[in-house]
């Protein structure tokens, strides 16, 4: 398909805007003007309109497909979500921030104080912060917390511990905030080597991060212990919130002894991923923490007021312009105060069940590294195929041609050509079943004609694309007008 | 001239005082398509084993260790457009960068040619 | 009327699901985490239907102020979104994809960040930019630590120009590396010049400035481009993406990283976000960039198609060793940043500017010809301008909004010193009248 710079035609008008109702105004100093407008295209309305609407029939989406992407939750994203953001969409962030202004915020600010109230009984925290915009972003502020923590206490230490089956995200946002990674192995039962752990172990250990399910979808059954031990050496535990879905309402990570845990409102909480974001990641904390939060923060006065909280000597400031990703956190309140207790409940029930039953039904089929009931996803491993010359990445590209989103692949990297199946609650045993075939059919063809798959996909737009080419060439940028 | 190996897959040929260095055939074929090599400024000084350079591939990053210590005095600048020559002869032309050895005794904690094969036959 | 909770599956295929796995409920497949861990409270209201839940919320929106005139800006602003960015953004098969890491069932997304990075570019004048950050004040820091990376320094220069949020936003992501801050004062709303310059040393990384700044005012950021390279350091440079249309681009300035907030770009206000954050630097630095980068490539068949690229970069692959620890972005958000300046076109940027700064140029000489008060900057301005008032400016802005208007950002709790300063932001959305009107209730509530 063209560039939309590829369409533009000189002298052709889009959008129109208002015309002006003041006197023109003396030119800017000419060191100050602009010599050059920019190169943005010329077009009509309905060639931008034709543009995107073309590009977007260019994707899959879980409106249109399928999407078990393990580890990203694509579950369905109500519709009615949408309309609920539109309702807050005028309200300008500064309101609250005037002298006076509180009161004319009222609607927002009473939103973010109950949404964090809500996630905080959700994980068993004390306190939560709205202002962190991403899952990753989350991690990053609750890793300045813990600094924050023991930097008052006099030591701010030097390491952060995590398993290697961790999101690439968990050393990335340690390493943010200075502190050295100790990666601990996995064990051949699936999840943190215990033994290991325990060496690492020191009074210079900050934090332990861990993901409960862990990335191959298994609960750790010494999460307690864990947890005791890293308490013992005066180290906090921080919980990754990314699979947060698989347990809701069956345990919370504060109960298990987490001190600090983010979550992924695009993920557990329905709203959508808009193409890679924006997400929204909060961060809830115990007691101890809560001094360090970002600021503003929001409280409420006994006559049900909503007040903003600007000065604290002691939190780690700001991580954000405002109050976060507020229009995804109306989704997210919106969802949870929708579907309630009993709803939330039946969402990681059916998530679980939903991954146990494409395990059960494949597990013939592919190699399961780690065979144990799992909870919201389960991995195999191509392992079987490669023999035939087919990888992950040719199953996946085969899924396509048959309308399906690859599961995610390569991830974790501790399985040899994984693959990782996370269907959610929000499909339906026939959805499953369809899968499944297409799944038991790619495993038949790595036998019978490996060839076949490693042409896929042939329905799409483009066939394979080089990406060592662009990886060489960086061409980011349109350079011809 | 004698050409000595590492456990991280790192050759190194010494002649008059001078090394140069490179990753091996098997280590290239791992990473697949090379698309950069990132490659050490000159005048910097390494210890043996200390990190040398970067490689990169679509999918993956890899640290480059100095097999030898010593000095930066040249590095293959035709890297820097062309790095699929790392590829194609990574035990040749392929070369990262020269060092001016500061102990050449160091080669006791490399591998010969035939100890390297073994070693690789036992990482399949 | 019962809760929604999307889950499809009925009881039969239920009973199915669990005879196949060979468990005979569904609690059996919680069996691997032990009672003791199981969750202690779960203390959350019964549901409720879409119909009712929009009841609830029509209601608590209904709390917020529903008719301000707005001069407020201070980062966020208040622009038109034409029609179509909603529309074409609300299509199901962008805001529900996720991230495009399968490219041939992804050329929506990935097309559409490409001709946004190229938006970006063009806008700049840099060579290369990014897919997205989170926002201004993150992608402020985010450059900063590139600069970091990028000179192997451990100094920055903070012009007291910037948003004092985007300069906390900086200091809280960097207060825990071996980063020494020099911050410069400003001087009736535009840099300390002879200060900063004189702040720049051989250990700088960068200096970073704002253009136009908090209090609003323009500046030829070329001699500060020129002392920087000449100490070996670079020049960040945070922009206004709507005051490209008329000032001078930022790489013609000679900056090395460009940075901003899109939320002008087609993003409502929605109290704060989601906007997005861009970022922009020379050709050479590309490897140093943050975050995700969409490339051109070509498929087996010769045909033009995009990828993630350079991805090597990134935490799912380098760990801790990566540029940074961002994976979700702003997509949706860069997206609806592309739509915008396409339906605009280029010439409609231009006018878009045009009228910003014809509306605020307007205001700034009615409101400064009020009785006592005086405009404080020295230096043109581009939509935003700061007066200095007879009296607090925070007096002032609570007395006007209990009138329906809020006349701006008093700049007390950010600058001790400025108590009596006010930044008045005038959008293309503000008619002479509501000047007009802003400028008699001014008079009104400091002379009366």
């Amino acid at each position: 398909m063209e560039l939309i710079y590829e369409k533009s035609m000189a002298g052709r008008r889009g959008v129109r805007l208002p015309a002006s109702d003041v006197p023109q105004a003396r030119a800017l100093p000419p060191n100050l003007q602009r010599s050059e407008p920019a190169q943005l295209p010329e077009l009509s309305e309905l060639d931008v309109v034709r543009h995107f609407t073309n590009l977007s029939r260019r994707n899959f989406s879980v409106d249109t497909n399928f999407y078990p992407l393990g580890s990203c939750t694509m579950k369905y994203n109500a519709k009615v979500l949408e309309n609920a953001a539109g309702l807050f969409a005028h309200a300008h962030p500064m309101i609250p921030l005037l002298p006076g202004g509180e009161k004319l915020a009222q609607g927002g600010l009473a939103m973010l104080h109950d949404l964090a109230g809500l996630l905080a009984e959700i994980t068993g925290m004390d306190e939560v912060t709205t202002q962190p915009l991403a899952g990753a972003h989350g991690e990053m502020t609750g890793i300045m917390l813990v600094a924050a923590y023991y930097k008052a206490k006099g030591n701010r230490k030097k390491y952060v511990i995590v398993p290697d089956s961790s999101h690439g995200t968990n050393p990335a946002s340690a390493a943010m905030v200075g502190y050295e990674i100790v990666t601990i192995p996995t064990a051949p039962y699936g999840d943190m080597d215990l033994e290991a752990f325990k060496q690492a172990m020191n009074g210079e250990v900050a934090a332990v991060m861990m993901t409960c399910p862990n990335t191959l979808g298994l609960f750790n059954p010494h999460i307690k212990e864990i947890c005791d031990i890293a308490h013992s050496h005066d180290a906090l535990m921080y919980y990754d919130g990314a699979n947060l879905n698989a347990i809701l309402g069956k345990v919370r990570p504060g109960d298990v002894g987490f001190d600090v845990i983010h979550v992924n409102l695009h993920k557990t909480f329905g709203t959508p991923h808009g193409g890679g974001g924006p997400g929204s990641g909060p961060v809830g904390v115990k007691k101890a923490l809560i001094p360090f939060l970002p600021l503003p923060r929001i409280s409420k006065d006994s006559a049900g007021g909503f007040a903003l909280l600007q000065e604290n000597p002691q939190s780690i400031g700001r991580v954000a312009n405002f109050f976060g990703n507020f229009g995804v956190m109306v989704k997210a309140y919106a969802y949870i105060i929708m579907l309630g207790r009993e709803g939330l409940i039946k969402v990681s029930e059916q998530a679980v069940l939903n991954a146990n039953y494409v395990m059960a039904q494949l597990k013939d089929y592919y190699d399961l590294p780690y065979d144990q009931s799992c909870m919201h996803e389960c991995v195999f491993s191509a392992s079987r195929q490669l023999k035939q010359g087919v990888h992950a990445i040719d199953i996946a590209k085969y899924l396509i041609d048959q309308g399906y989103h690859p599961p995610t692949v390569y991830f974790p990297l501790i399985v040899k050509e994984a693959i990782m199946i996370e269907p959610t609650e929000t499909e339906s045993k026939e959805t499953l079943d369809a899968f499944i075939a297409v799944m038991r059919e790619a495993a038949e063809l790595a036998e019978k004609d490996p060839a076949a798959l490693l042409q896929a996909p042939v329905t799409m737009p483009v066939t394979r694309l080089d990406e060592t080419k662009a990886a060489r060439e960086q061409n980011v940028c349109y350079a011809r007008w | 001239m004698e050409t000595y190996y590492s456990k991280e897959h790192e050759w190194v040929k010494i002649k008059e005082g001078v090394a140069s260095v490179g990753i091996t055939e098997y280590a290239a074929h791992q990473l697949g398509d090379i698309t950069f090599v990132d490659l050490p400024k000159l005048g910097k000084v390494v210890k043996q084993f200390d990190l040398l350079a970067g490689i990169e591939s679509v999918k993956a990053a890899s640290d480059i260790y100095a097999p030898l210590s010593g000095k930066v005095v040249k590095v293959n600048e035709a890297l820097n457009d062309t790095p699929e020559i790392v590829n194609e002869a990574a035990e040749d032309a392929g070369w990262l960068a020269w060092l001016e050895v500061a102990d050449p005794l160091e080669v006791k904690n490399l591998m010969t040619r035939s100890q390297y094969d073994a070693y690789v036959k036992g990482l399949a | 009327m019962s809760a929604a909770d999307y889950c499809p599956n009925t009881q039969a295929e239920i009973r199915e699901m669990l005879a196949a796995i060979g468990v005979n409920s569904v609690e059996e497949l919680f069996g691997p985490i032990p009672q003791a861990l199981r969750a202690k409270s779960f203390d959350l209201p019964e549901g409720m239907s879409e119909f009712e839940l929009l009841q609830r919320l029509a209601e608590l929106a209904g709390k917020n102020a529903q008719k301000l005139s707005s001069f407020i800006g201070g980062g966020y602003y208040d622009h038109l979104i034409p029609a179509v960015v909603d529309h074409l953004a609300s299509r199901a098969e962008f805001y529900t994809a996720y991230t495009p890491y399968q490219p041939e069932c992804s050329q929506g997304t990935l097309q559409g960040l490409y001709e946004y990075q190229t938006a970006i570019c063009r806008l700049t004048g840099m060579a290369v930019a990014n897919a997205s950050l989170y926002d201004g004040g993150t992608a402020l820091a985010e450059a900063a630590m590139m600069a970091l990376r990028i000179t192997g320094r451990n100094r920055l220069v903070i012009d007291g120009g910037i948003s004092p949020f985007s300069r906390q936003i900086v200091k809280t992501y960097l207060a825990n590396l071996a980063v020494e801050f020099v911050e410069i004062d400003q001087q009736q709303g535009v840099t300390d010049r002879v200060a900063l310059l004189a702040a720049l040393t051989d250990q700088t990384a960068a200096i970073l400035v704002q253009n136009p700044n908090f209090f609003g005012s323009l500046d030829d950021l070329s001699d500060i481009a020129e002392e920087a390279h000449g100490k070996g350091a670079l020049l960040i440079a945070s922009v206004y993406p709507i005051a490209l249309g008329l000032v001078q681009s930022p790489a013609s300035m000679g900056a090395d990283i460009v940075v901003g907030d899109g939320q002008s770009l087609g993003n409502p206000l929605s109290f704060g976000g989601p906007s997005f954050g861009f970022i922009a630097t020379r050709k050479e630095y590309i490897r140093n960039l943050p975050g995700r980068i969409i490339g051109e490539t070509v498929d087996k068949t010769g045909r033009r198609g995009f990828v993630l690229t350079l991805q090597a970069r990134e935490q799912h692959i380098k760990r801790h060793k990566a540029t940074s620890n961002i994976c979700s972005n702003q997509s949706l958000c860069a997206l609806r940043g592309v739509i915008f300046l396409s339906s605009l076109g280029k010439d409609g940027l231009v006018e878009l500017a045009r009228l910003n700064y014809d509306k605020s140029e307007y205001a700034k000489e009615k409101l400064g010809a009020i009785k006592g008060v005086a405009v404080l900057n020295i230096a043109a301005t581009f939509n935003e301008f700061t007066l200095a008032l007879p009296q607090d400016a925070a007096a002032l802005v609570e007395k006007l909004l209990q009138q329906g208007i809020a006349a701006g950002v008093p700049l007390g709790s950010y600058y001790q010193e400025l108590a009596h300063c006010l930044v008045v932001t005038v959008t293309e959305k503000r008619s002479r009248e509501e000047i007009d009107a802003l400028a008699t209730a001014m008079e009104v509530a400091l002379w009366n």
